[in-house]
This record gives C-alpha cells, structure tokens and sequence, in this order.
C-alpha cells in the first residue's frame, strides 16, 4: 500500500535533470503548473504533453514511475472531470437531466483538466524523483529567504520540513510493523465496505501516533544535547550551486512561454 | 588525575509522577578518562542522572560541575558542547538526511565555518570507519552503522566526555560489538572520559568503575570485580550475572573452590585449566 505513494521517492540518477539545481527545478515546476494555465486547444496541450515527454526522456527515468504517480491521484482527478462534464454547458447537447447536462463544452473542459492534471503530476513526480528531498527543502530555504523581513520563521520551516522528510522511510517502516501485527491479532485489512476499511485504520493510526509522539520527544532530546538552539548563528554544511545550464533551463521556460502563446486560441 | 565531573548531593523529582523522587541525594565525581558503568533496574533513575550531567534536565537541588563550569543557564551550552550524549533508539537521533549531514548538525549549530566543518565531518566518519557510508541515507544502515554515525557526530564536536545512554541496547550482537569496539578505539586515542549506561553486563565489564542505582539512590560504587563478585544480589536488581559468574557458583555448588574475584572469559579459562595443577 504505502510503496504506491512514490511522492517524495528520490530515484538516484546522473542525467542533466539529476544535476540541475533544485532552487531552479522547483521554480521551473510551479512555472509550468502556471502555465499550463496558458493552454487551451489541443495544439496547446500537445505541445506542453511533448515537452513533458521531453523533459522525462531527458531524466532517464522509466515512464512507469510517473504512472504509477497518478494512480493514487486517480479518484480526485476522475472526480474533478466528471463534475466539469456533468456540470459546463454550451455548445451541443448530448444528454440532460434537471441540472446535470451533458455538453460538448463539458466534454472537451473535462479532458483538458483530465490532461491537466496529468501534466502537473508527472511534472511535480519529475521534480521529486530526481532531487533528493534535502536538496528541496533547502531550495525551499533559500526562496523562501526573503519573507524573512516579514517575521516569517524561514529556518524552522526548513527543517520541519526536512525532518519529515527524513522520517518518511522510518514511518512507513512502522507502518508495515504495526500492520502485520494487526494482522497477526486477526485484523483484514483487504475486506469489507468502506466504512469497515475506514474502521480498519484506526488500529494502525493510533499506534503510528504514539510511537511518533514519542520519537518526536526524544529527537528533540537528542537535538538539543547536540547544541541546537535555533537558526540563529547557526552555518550551513549543504551548499547549492547554481550552474550556468541552470540560467539554461530558465531560457528554456520562456521559449516554450512563447511558443504556447503563439499556439493558444 | 583531575577531576572532570563532579556531582553534589543532586535530586530530581518528575513532575508528572508524583511518587518518589527519581534522583535522591547522588554525590559523586569522575576523574579524567575513566570509564564509569552505571547500571540498574528500569526506572532506577540511571537516565535521568545521565541526562542532568549536559543539562538536559535542571536538578532541584544540589551542584553539577563539568570541567570548570558549574552548570546553570549561561554555561549550558559550553557544557553540551563538552558532553556528547548517544541515546538507545538510532533512528530518533538521526537528524540529517544522510549520514555526512548528520555529521554536520551539531557543527552547524555551533555556526563552524563549512571549510572546517568538511574536514571535521570527514576526520570523524574515518575514525568510525564510515567514510564509505558519507552520502547513505540512514534507512540503508545497520543499527550499529547508525549508532557509530551519532558517535561521529558527536567525535566531530571534539568533546571530553562521551555519554552512552543505553547506545547498544537496541542493537544486534554485531552491532553492539561495532559501537564498543569503537568507543574503546576512541577512547584510546582521543583520551575520553566514558559514561556508559547499560544493561548489558559485557558493555559495563569494559569499564574501569561501576555505579549501581536503585530507586533513584547509588547503591554501590566500585570497580567491576568488586561489583560482580555480589553475585546474587546483582540478579536481584534485575541485572544478569555474567557468564563466568554463573560458572562459578555452579561450580562453588558441586564442592569446588573458586576464587572470589571476577574474572573474563579469559581469565577463567586460565583458571580451570591451571586450577588442578594447583592443587
């Protein structure tokens, strides 16, 4: 179940992709899903599902890792385009019902968001399966640098955020643990209506709350008979390198910025 | 010899647990280098002395004095930075994402300039003999690999004193025989003061002093022949009795006469060996 979710599953590599810097991938990402926005013809959104392809080709990553990323995404992505085709109307009516109509507008909406969606997650995947979580929480550090003027606690969030990322695998570790033991007091975790699988659950979310409660406490123990005390004067060992096939990539953006520009209706 | 920590009439009480106190009245000092045991029952307040010699938990009453610095408020962090601590569950100190910035983090927090802080990192990992192991994520290592990393973390702060809280207890006999065997390396070479906390009675026969704590009180004090021929009030306080303590009152039982002292497994083998020759 939990090996489904490759979210944050860094795959290590050596392609162009792999080297770049994560301050620059993570801007180039929430770039695209910006302009993705831009997209609103089926020439338009060929051209950003090939790019795409280009830039997974390009990360030497198997193609299977970016499906298996929409899986878990599935039912919301579904849900989101069945509410756009059953809800937009315009153009020629196929079916109608009180307030549900299906029209041609709601069917070509509901496949440009379904494609939309696509883009983003493989997108997003491509971002955190090819940069070490560590290296993205401190490109998040550093962009989120300036909001430091504004009291915002940039050091904590940084680390909060590397923390977490850095107890996923032992969580998940926990979380098979705590389910065969479930299994082996009789628990099914498998069967049943929704609401049995729900109730399945708890069980094993109780459980994963203690223990992290607890390894919550005596991290923070241990960080502190480390000497931690704070971001303040605190030095870096991680550093980022900005290369110039970074300043690359940015170009790269703004050319397919205008290209989409040019195609979009 | 000088004297590194110094403990006065120290008592401590949770503030959760309203029963007795955990730490009544413990008096005692360490001299440079040694290698004290402290041992006891769960509960016998062994942790919790531990943890007030760096300043984790401020006693109520009485003095704690690490080199020359008495700990209060100002001079915890001189202190913390003179006591490394390495706690039973690896993977709750485990801060960094690899090993190398797990290395780093209590550098970083001491704002070493990154020059000095690769070298330091890279010094440290060879000296526990995981320089292999820089950029591995600490869900690719063994317990004892991890274990051995917050050792190097804590070499890498270049410390005097070196605490393990119950370091081995949730490791494997490899694992637990990795991290002692590089104590004992370091220990050597780095001319550190070790306080071990343990249940493992192999862990508390390296040092050259055990303590002995029941219900928050120190019991007894003495080096670890002294401590081991006790015997049977030793499994009493839940603590087992080594192996060639075992053979030896098995043996005492069948009418043969054994000395008093405690021996390794070793030394007793030398023993029976030579023991009829004696004769």
């Amino acid at each position: 179940m939990m090996n489904k979710l490759i979210f944050g599953r860094f795959i290590p590599g050596g392609s162009f992709i792999h080297k770049m810097d994560p301050r620059c991938k993570l801007l180039v990402s929430f770039y695209f899903i910006g302009i993705i926005f831009l997209a609103n013809n089926w020439q338009s959104y060929l051209f950003m599902f090939l790019f795409t392809i280009a830039c997974i080709a390009l990360s030497k990553v198997n193609l299977d890792f970016f499906i298996k990323g929409v899986r878990p995404l599935l039912w919301l992505i579904l849900f989101t385009v069945a509410l756009q085709i059953l809800f937009t109307r315009g153009g020629n009516v196929f079916f109608e019902w009180g307030i549900i109509s299906i029209t041609q507008y709601g069917v070509v909406n509901g496949a440009f968001i379904f494609c939309r969606f696509v883009l983003i997650i493989f997108m997003s995947t491509l971002l955190t399966l090819t940069t070490p979580p560590l290296d993205l929480s401190d490109a998040i550090e550093y962009l989120l640098r300036p909001l430091k003027v504004f009291h915002f606690p940039v050091h904590e969030v940084s680390l909060m955020l590397s923390i977490a990322l850095r107890f996923v695998p032992t969580l998940m570790d926990e979380t098979e643990r705590i389910m065969n033991a479930q299994r082996a007091r009789g628990v099914d975790f498998g069967e049943g209506n929704l609401i049995q699988k729900m109730k399945a659950v708890v069980p094993i979310l109780i459980p994963l709350f203690v223990s992290s409660f607890n390894r919550a406490e005596e991290l923070a123990t241990a960080m502190e008979a480390r000497g931690y005390q704070g971001g303040e004067g605190r030095t870096k060992y991680r550093v980022l390198y900005w290369h110039k096939s970074d300043t690359g990539a940015i170009l790269v953006f703004v050319v397919v910025t205008f290209a989409l520009i040019l195609l979009r209706t | 010899m000088t004297i590194i920590i110094d403990l006065e009439h120290i008592s401590y009480k949770y503030q959760s647990i309203d029963e007795q106190s955990a730490l009544k009245d413990i008096s005692f000092s360490i001299e440079k280098g040694d290698w004290v045991a402290i041992i006891g029952h769960n509960g016998s307040g062994k942790s919790t002395l531990a943890k007030t010699i760096n300043g984790l938990l401020l006693p109520e009453n009485g003095k704690v004095k690490v080199g020359e610095y008495l700990l209060d408020e100002k001079n915890v962090w001189t202190i913390r930075q003179m006591v490394g601590m390495v706690f039973q569950n690896p993977d709750n100190q485990f801060v960094g994402s690899t090993v190398e910035d797990d290395v780093a983090f209590g550098l970083e927090n001491q704002g070493i300039p990154r020059e000095e802080m690769v070298e330091r990192v890279h010094s440290a990992l060879e000296k526990v003999k995981m320089s292999e192991f820089a950029k591995r994520e600490p869900a690719r290592l063994s317990g004892g690999q991890k274990q051995r990393v917050a050792i190097a973390g804590i070499v890498a702060l270049r410390p005097d004193i070196i605490i393990l809280d119950e370091a081995t207890s949730m490791l494997d006999p490899q694992g637990r025989k990795e991290v002692l065997a590089t104590i004992q390396e370091l220990k050597k070479k780095e001319n550190l003061t070790v306080i071990s906390i343990t249940h493992d009675i192999d862990e508390a026969a390296n040092a050259n002093r055990i303590l002995v704590m029941k219900e928050g009180e120190l019991i007894h004090d003495g080096t670890p022949q002294t401590i081991f021929s006790y015997g049977q009030e030793l499994t009493a306080l839940g603590l087992d009795v080594p192996f060639p303590e075992k053979l030896k009152s098995a043996l005492k039982k069948r009418g043969v006469e054994v000395p008093k002292e405690y021996m390794t497994e070793e030394g007793m083998v030398e023993w029976l060996w030579t023991s009829s020759l004696k004769k």
